[in-house]
């Protein structure tokens, strides 16, 4: 019980020392810039608080409970032994699809981890209560974590192939670019952000681990080279399938549009 | 009192419902493809149980905290008319809230490990804690000055892409000129530096500005502030790192 107090009170630290510079800037500005009390300050400092709160039993919680299991699962799942059976069974040459539940891991724990991520729920219900309802905070959040669910298998791919990061990053740069031109103009810098909204508290810590654990037990694959990587993918392929998410539905509306013409015709 | 209750209800059992595909994925492998039993059951049940209601505490804070007051001084700055006012506060946001992130000091501390077995730097006490610390800072300064050039995009309405597009360049050149060692520390601490407590107060800054300028179109020019805060370090670390 002293541990976990001792614990939580370090989590609380840790968190207050996040929150502390943005109060200060905020009420800094607030108060000499300009010069108003901040309007309903009994909920804002509530709200404050409660995220201050919130965040640090999260926090806790995750380091109690799923990080320790899913950095365990993460190396389990890596080893030789569950995939080749025994130790001495490893063969010279790893052929990639020798670690196809890793993929499927890599798959499912950057889907569900997503979902999760506490940033990317605020950016989704502000593009909610902007767009009218357009963009759905379950639409958003989906089309995010499919997409870091595809980058991060993908990067256990990579890691197991030890092909270069830098040719991945340049063809997402390309389809990226491509997808920029077509995509409806409304979604492109909420895309955008979807990039950076990802990689933060619940999937960063799981997925670093999955990524040190595939490149220390490949043969041939450095921890140092190959182990970091899987975050620029979990970066990068949000950006598609958000954009791909708004192409499609586009598409959809319009090809409703011209049959509900149709119809009206005949 | 009761609508309040309700409300916690509800929203707790939102959270329950975004945890559930960790626990389906972590239960699934660990039972039925590892076939392992889960150590700790008694642990990890109350670990879950705090996970869900930090994350039920967090959004209302969000909603009753962060948000109103993000969006209140986006507006309180257009009404004021003052843009050097808005980007001193811009640039202090992105640079006091990275400076103090707890992730971007562990990942400081890491490189400048590296950087010191690799000889880059002196293997001293000093010289790691001197790296370590201008890492820090040229993060942080890459993420005020990403903040303020996303405010100025809003207030004059530029298309993000082809800004984003000039910064991919940006990344693809530096890639070429800078010391190997700093590459992948430098495409890591993009990902750092958006906190959780950053990104909704960032996003509701850029919202409210968007919706509170005449001209321009809070879903089209509100966001984007976050992309700009994940690609800028990357630039800036390695320029660091040729200058070190």
């Amino acid at each position: 019980m002293t541990d976990w107090l001792l614990s939580f009170a370090h989590t609380l630290a840790l968190t207050s020392l996040d929150v502390f510079p943005i109060a200060a800037i905020i009420f800094g500005f607030q108060l000499f810039v300009i010069r108003k009390p901040v309007p309903q300050l009994r909920n804002v400092l509530t709200g404050f608080i409660y995220v201050l709160i919130g965040l640090t039993l999260f926090l806790q919680g995750l380091e109690q409970a799923l990080f320790p299991l899913g950095k365990l699962m993460a190396q389990q799942l890596t080893a030789p032994e569950f995939l080749f059976g025994t130790l001495d069974a490893v063969p010279d040459q790893v052929h990639w699809n020798h670690y196809l539940w890793v993929y499927l891991f890599a798959f499912a724990i950057g889907f569900s981890t997503t979902i999760a991520e506490p940033s990317l729920i605020a950016v989704a219900l502000k593009a909610e209560s902007v767009s009218g309802g357009t963009i759905s905070v379950w639409g958003l959040r989906v089309a995010v974590a499919i997409g870091v669910a595809i980058g991060i298998a993908l990067g256990a791919y990579r890691i197991v192939t030890g092909t270069p990061l830098h040719w991945y990053i340049m063809a997402g740069y390309v389809v990226v670019i491509l997808q920029t031109t077509r995509a409806p103009r409304m979604i492109i810098a909420l895309a955008y952000d979807s990039g950076g909204v990802t990689t933060s508290t619940v999937t960063v810590p799981l997925v670093t681990a999955l990524g040190l654990g595939l490149a220390g037990t490949v043969p041939g694959r450095s921890v140092l080279l190959d182990g970091f990587g899987l975050i620029a993918f979990a970066s990068l392929f949000p950006i598609m399938s958000v954009m791909g998410y708004a192409q499609l539905s586009e598409w959809h509306a319009r090809r409703t549009a011209a049959r509900d013409a149709e119809e009206r015709r005949t | 009192m009761n609508k309040q209750l309700q409300l916690f209800i509800k929203a707790l059992i939102d959270s329950a419902r975004d945890l559930a595909p960790i626990v389906i994925v972590i239960a699934f492998f660990q039972l039925a493809v590892l076939q392992q039993p889960i150590p700790n059951l008694g642990e990890i049940f109350l670990g879950t149980i705090m996970v869900v209601l930090g994350l039920t505490f967090f959004v209302r804070g969000l909603e009753m905290g962060l948000f109103p007051i993000g969006e209140k001084m986006a507006h309180a700055f257009a009404r004021k008319g003052s843009v050097l006012w808005l980007l001193v506060f811009a640039f202090a946001l992105g640079f006091g809230t990275t400076v103090a992130e707890p992730a971007l000091i562990a990942v400081a501390a890491e490189a400048a490990e590296i950087a010191a077995q690799g000889g880059v730097i002196d293997n001293s006490k000093n010289a790691m804690a001197d790296y370590a610390s201008g890492l820090r800072y040229t993060v942080a300064l890459s993420v005020g000055f990403a903040i303020m050039l996303g405010v100025i995009r809003i207030i004059k309405g530029w298309p993000i892409q082809y800004l984003i597009i000039g910064g991919y360049l940006g990344v693809v050149t530096m890639t070429m000129f800078a010391p190997p060692e700093i590459v992948g520390i430098a495409y890591d601490s993009g990902g750092v530096t958006t906190s959780t407590i950053t990104v909704p107060l960032v996003t509701a800054l850029g919202v409210g500005l968007a919706s509170s300028i005449r001209g321009r179109n809070p879903m089209v020019d509100g966001f984007g502030l976050i992309a700009f805060a994940s690609l800028t370090p990357m630039i800036f670390v390695m320029g660091y790192g040729m200058v070190v």
